[in-house]
């Protein structure tokens, strides 16, 4: 599968990363091989084979529902860009 | 005083021929006098060092035993250590310092060990050059015009040149073994679950693992049992009895049943790499280890099926670097999208974002059947493969790489031709079984890595076979000329 660069374009805006389109450009090659690349999963033999997401099909440990961590919000927030009253500052989202 | 090993020290601190702060000293003297020329540390951390290892002679003059007690370490840049830069080879993480150590960092450091510093990664651990780092590349001490390997590659150039007796690694699909091949020294990934990830960054979380870098089998091993144990604070990590990992150093290989999987040896294998493992298969055999042929016919798949499966859950686990709560901001963001979308844009590298996109890519509506789906069932059939040879021998034996470590540049132009450099060493990490690379020979002055694949929680079975070859064979004892 060949990806052009408008392609790129719009994987990138679900990526969340700014790109011009000179970057796109770059990208396109390099992504169009990969995917021509994992293309050969569809020689496959796998009808009727479950899925593996663990490698020992292990569950998801569970754990009782109790508060064990302590409040360390200053120190959380001491490594924030941008901070002010505890609260972690972004752009204005509300006009 | 470079041809002692790990565990020469563990011994000789036990028996106080030396102290902890000579030892320490004597590697942070090598760190400022060598590293210049390999780039491996990103962070030194002499004054913590001299603290910790005045702390560990106390402890030590007391008469107390712990495994590492002493014994000065560095640590791969991907473990988050407290009140020290935790970069993972990233301008998104250039300043984040962690305000919480690793699980393996506070693990080892209860074992008595010393941090040295911190060493350079490919960013985010995604590459097999270490030349994607925000730091600059790693050069290997064999030839510094040769990439290290990666991503781990700044641990096995440090190890590689006795910069540091012992460092951590990380292996998605090769980290910690292609590098350990390219710079002569042994490294392991134990079995999925055994070493905790928690404060470990995340690439891929259902393939990430941490594990050993050092000289020998042997110091692996010491490593190892520091390392490893149940972590509550992990959701994967495996509920497992306390193990001794050095427990089967005696080995006897009469009668240990070794398959060569013939795949790892077709087409593609440098013929060099090819001879001198025969020559490693004929040690083995001498020592009565009994060889045979075996097929995991569907290890060609594994190359793809990882490319599908550690992006996606990659592109998952990096959503979290939005410029809000830590790591890297842009100037200025006009709105929140903006905030997010530049953040990102300037704080990760080209291969990073690479990654993202395939991962982001794989999983979105109309693509997730005919990619990630797909690649989750192709997991099963490779993981299936191993089970059945397994039925048959005890551990597997073949190259851990294509090729000898390669020039600075050689693949950067070529994502796909960089990836195949894992070919061999992908495929444990699919199915989550412990594996290995030792070095078994040199070609044209370059080192040879062998990797041993184990069925799963056999690493002190490995271990003890690896130490046994490296009583036979002094391939691991070697330094590289501008290191001794």
């Amino acid at each position: 599968m060949s990806v052009d660069t408008e392609h790129v374009q719009r994987i990138a805006e679900l990526s969340r990363l700014a790109m011009d389109d000179d970057q796109a450009r770059e990208f396109a090659g390099g992504l169009s091989d990969i995917f021509d690349f994992v293309e050969q999963l569809d020689g496959a033999d796998i009808e009727g084979v479950e899925p593996m997401a663990h490698p020992m099909d292990a569950a998801q440990r569970l754990r009782p529902d109790a508060v064990t961590e302590p409040d360390r919000r200053d120190d959380y927030q001491a490594i924030a860009p941008a901070v002010e009253g505890g609260l972690y500052l972004v752009p204005r989202v509300i006009e | 005083m470079t041809q002692e090993t790990l565990s020469d020290w563990v011994r000789k601190l036990r028996a106080r021929e030396i102290s902890s702060r000579e030892l320490t000293r004597l590697y942070l003297d090598r760190i400022e006098r060598l590293d210049a020329d390999l780039n491996s540390f990103v962070t030194v951390t002499a004054e913590s060092a001299l603290e910790q290892a005045d702390a560990a002679d106390a402890r030590l003059a007391k008469g107390e035993e712990a495994p590492l007690l002493g014994v000065p370490v560095a640590q791969k840049d991907i473990f988050c250590t407290r009140g020290v830069r935790t970069a993972c080879g990233s301008r998104m993480l250039d300043p984040f310092v962690s305000p919480y150590d690793a699980t393996v960092v506070e693990r080892m450091h209860a074992a008595g060990a010393v941090m040295l510093g911190k060493t350079n990664m490919d960013e985010f651990a995604m590459g097999s050059s270490n030349e994607t780092s925000f730091y600059g590349p790693v050069r290997n001490p064999w030839d510094t015009a040769r990439v290290p390997g990666g991503s781990s590659g700044g641990s096995a150039a440090a190890v590689g040149a006795r910069l540091a007796p012992g460092a951590t690694g990380t292996d998605t699909g090769g980290s910690i073994r292609q590098p350990a091949a390219f710079c002569g020294i042994t490294g392991l990934k134990p079995t999925y679950g055994r070493v905790s990830r928690y404060g470990m960054i995340a690439f891929a979380s259902s393939l990430d693992q941490g594990g050993p870098m050092a000289a020998s089998a042997e110091d692996c091993g010491h490593m190892l049992n520091a390392m490893a144990g149940f972590d509550e604070r992990d959701s994967t990590s495996l509920e497992r009895p306390a193990e001794d990992f050095t427990a089967a150093l005696d080995a006897d290989l009469t009668g240990l049943r070794i398959g060569l999987p013939q795949e790892f040896f077709g087409e593609g294998l440098d013929d060099g790499i090819r001879a001198a493992l025969d020559e490693a298969i004929r040690v083995l055999r001498e020592r009565g280890a009994e060889i045979r042929e075996v097929s995991l016919p569907n290890s060609h798949l594994s190359v793809p099926a990882y490319y599908v499966v550690a992006p996606a859950e990659a592109s998952s686990n990096l959503s979290r670097f939005d410029g809000v709560r830590y790591g890297y901001r842009c100037e200025d963001p006009q709105d929140l999208l903006d905030l997010y979308t530049r953040s990102r844009g300037e704080g990760f590298g080209a291969e990073v974002k690479r990654r993202i996109m395939v991962g982001t890519h794989v999983l979105s509506a109309g693509y997730y059947d005919a990619y990630y789906l797909k690649a989750q069932k192709v997991r099963r059939v490779i993981a299936d493969d191993f089970r059945r040879v397994f039925a048959d021998v005890d551990l597997l034996l073949g190259p851990t790489t294509p090729e000898l470590p390669f020039e600075l540049g050689a693949k950067s132009a070529d994502p796909v031709k960089m990836y195949l450099s894992d070919i061999y060493t992908i495929a444990a990490n699919l199915a989550g079984l412990p594996a290995m690379s030792l070095p078994a020979g040199e070609v044209q002055g370059l080192p040879v890595g062998l990797q041993l694949i184990g069925n799963y929680f056999d690493e002190a079975r490995m271990i003890g076979v690896a130490h046994q070859f490296q009583q036979e064979t002094d391939w691991h004892a070697r330094v590289p000329s501008a290191f001794a």
